[in-house]
């Protein structure tokens, strides 16, 4: 049997009588790259903070790299690397003396300060801009030179809280690049929250979160495979009508919202050539694919992420940020 | 199960136990030279740091010391304006080492402190880490003043400058502290407004940086004795000006019941505030938040 590099029982924190993890169990494996998916408030962060010891559990126990996070903190941070959903870099500061820093504090040894440092720039592709300061640095590079200094000290888990935050798609694809090559040549273990649905498909496995409880844990195939067949979309100009119409006919209750109309269906390819033929009312168009994340996470909580808040709040983000930076 | 079952390529990498007395004052080393690499690399606020300075010693300097005439000093032969002299160098400490103090609420606001906080190290070495950094930056802003000496007429010798070094050095750090200490307490950058105006100003203009704290009002009195910038800057002023020919210049300076503190006295009141507002700094910094 593997040995789990994270375990959580029963893990819980309340503020007063908000109950933002209600009992988590989880075990991570060595080397896998284990997802936390859920939607803003859900409890990922909490959660991530106190396998982090940065909060401490209102009841249960986890242990990270085998040790208890509430008995030994320090040991436990010593052995992990974070990288947090905000900046937290000194922009003041060149790439290179951010890592010193972080070297320092970490206790990297002296003689390996040096080697090691170059070793992360040049493997998150920052080796030209070393002597950079930081705030001449776009938002992907920042986040590659965190991901770096959170190896630096050569952790066993790698906490990421929403590493792709903010970033543009091409960006975020590069840093799960160099996710995947960390976890293939350093061994580390990767543990991360995102609410991003297509990007949790990248890792080994997943546990969906929501309102503080997890409601599915498995690879993302297994997780798929809980959505029956595929899932077709059509959009009506009536869709009262079309979904009773199909009900009806077809045998399929659709989840209506607002013109668009969702439903799983055993063989999509079968499905879709009948439901036009057999359709009376008004269909604007049709979407026949396989089940995403967002199926799965629908079909258990009954609600989509909530991507419009979500989006909302990294504009608000993106727009704190940038006037802090002038301030500054 | 065996404990020692391999997790992949990381169980070879295990850390060694870490001393955590070294690595905390290792921590302390690298926070402090953070700090002076990024007040090195600001050059603009060195220069904008003098203008304040400048323009108290020659605009209000000037001014006052003109319309006083030679109503100032009763009989010790001191000008305004070389009494005021070691008073900006103590309102350039005492500024320096607050704002100092205050790149903590940056760093709280631009996400750094968490780098820092999350450390495997002691969190008493952050507190003394940014109090050694704002007491550096602070004596420094202070005694790049005395090249002005020249120009307000006071002469000043290697000795005196030797003694004002630590003399400068105590105050920075006292109130380096001091600023540690608020610093600590304060989640926003709102906060520093206030604290600029209902510590900061206070502090200063009580210090006795801009008149002699002698002959005032007893409600004044109390207030000046209270200050602990007060016991920083009356000894900084008796050595910048005890080669100036200048009679008598404990006259002018700090009493408690009619007696002149001894200077060493004073440093050490200096000593034990900053000695007690670190301590108060490194217990805020070991609470969690």
């Amino acid at each position: 049997m593997e040995q789990a590099v994270i375990e959580a029982k029963g893990l819980v924190k309340k503020y007063g009588d908000l109950e933002a993890v209600a009992g988590i169990d989880l075990e991570v494996y060595g080397g896998e790259i284990f997802g936390f998916l859920g939607p803003n408030g859900a409890g990922k962060s909490t959660t991530i903070s106190m396998l982090c010891t940065l909060l401490t559990p209102t009841a249960g126990i986890a242990r990270v790299a085998g040790i208890d996070v509430v008995r030994d903190p320090a040991a436990v941070r010593q052995r992990i690397g974070l990288v947090f959903q905000d900046p937290s870099l000194d922009d003041q500061l060149t790439a290179r003396e951010n890592l010193e820093f972080h070297a320092f504090v970490y206790s990297v040894p002296a003689p390996d300060r040096r080697r090691r440092i170059d070793e992360m720039l040049n493997l998150l592709q920052l080796a030209d801009r070393a002597s950079s300061a930081v705030k001449t640095f776009s938002g992907g590079m920042k986040r590659r030179l965190e991901i770096a200094r959170g190896m630096l000290h050569q952790p066993q888990v790698l906490f990421l809280d929403e590493p792709t935050i903010g970033l543009d798609p091409q960006t975020r694809k590069s840093i799960w690049t160099h996710l995947n090559e960390l976890r293939d040549t350093k061994g580390v273990t990767i543990f991360m929250t995102t609410h991003y649905m297509d990007e949790a498909e990248y890792c080994d496995r997943i546990a969906i979160i929501d309102r503080g409880k997890i409601v599915a844990l498995g690879t993302p195939d297994e997780l798929k495979a809980m959505v029956g067949g595929d899932v077709v979309t059509i959009t009506s100009t009536a869709p009262g009508a079309a979904a009773k119409e199909i009900e009806d006919m077809l045998g399929v209750k659709p989840a209506r919202d607002n013109g668009t109309l969702r439903m799983e269906v055993p063989d999509g390819k079968a499905f879709v050539p009948r439901l036009v033929r057999e359709l009376s009312a008004p269909v604007d168009t049709v979407t026949l694919r396989r089940p995403s994340l967002d199926d799965v996470f629908l079909k258990l909580t009954g609600r989509a992420i909530r991507d419009e808040e979500v989006s909302a709040r990294d504009r608000n983000r993106a727009m704190a940020s940038r006037w802090m930076g002038r301030r500054r | 199960m065996t404990v020692e079952t391999a997790i992949g390529p990381v169980a070879a990498a295990q850390p060694a136990p870490v001393d955590t007395r070294a690595a905390s004052l290792r921590a302390i080393y690298i926070i402090w030279y953070r700090d002076i690499l990024r007040y090195w690399r600001d050059r603009w606020r060195l220069v904008a740091s003098l203008a304040q300075p400048l323009l108290f010693l020659v605009v209000f300097g000037s001014g006052l010391s003109s319309s006083l005439g030679g109503a100032f000093g009763r009989g010790t032969g001191i000008s305004y304006i070389q009494f005021m002299y070691p008073g900006i160098i103590g309102m350039s400490i005492l500024f320096s080492a607050i704002f100092g103090a205050m790149s903590i609420v940056w760093d709280r606001e631009f996400g750094f402190l968490k780098e820092v906080l999350v450390a495997p190290i002691d969190r008493w070495a952050v507190a003394i880490g940014k109090a050694l950094g704002g007491t550096t930056q602070a004596m420094i802003q202070g005694l790049i003043l005395l090249v002005l000496a020249p120009f307000v007429g006071v002469n000043l010798n290697l000795l005196t400058v030797l003694e004002l070094i630590p003399l400068a050095a105590i105050l920075a750090f006292g109130l380096a502290s001091f600023g540690v200490a608020i610093a600590s307490m304060m989640k926003s950058l709102q906060g520093f407004q206030v604290v600029m105006n209902f510590l900061m100003m206070p502090m200063f203009f009580l210090s006795g940086a801009l008149f002699p704290l002698t002959n005032l009002p007893g409600w004044m009195t109390l207030l000046t004795r209270l200050d602990p910038a007060s016991y920083g800057i009356d000894p900084i002023r008796r050595v910048v000006l005890s080669n100036s020919g200048v009679r008598n210049v404990d006259s002018l300076g700090l009493t408690i019941n009619g007696h002149v503190l001894p200077v060493s006295l004073e440093a050490g009141i200096m000593l034990a505030f900053g000695a007690v507002l670190l301590g108060i700094a490194v217990v805020m910094f070991q609470r969690r938040d």
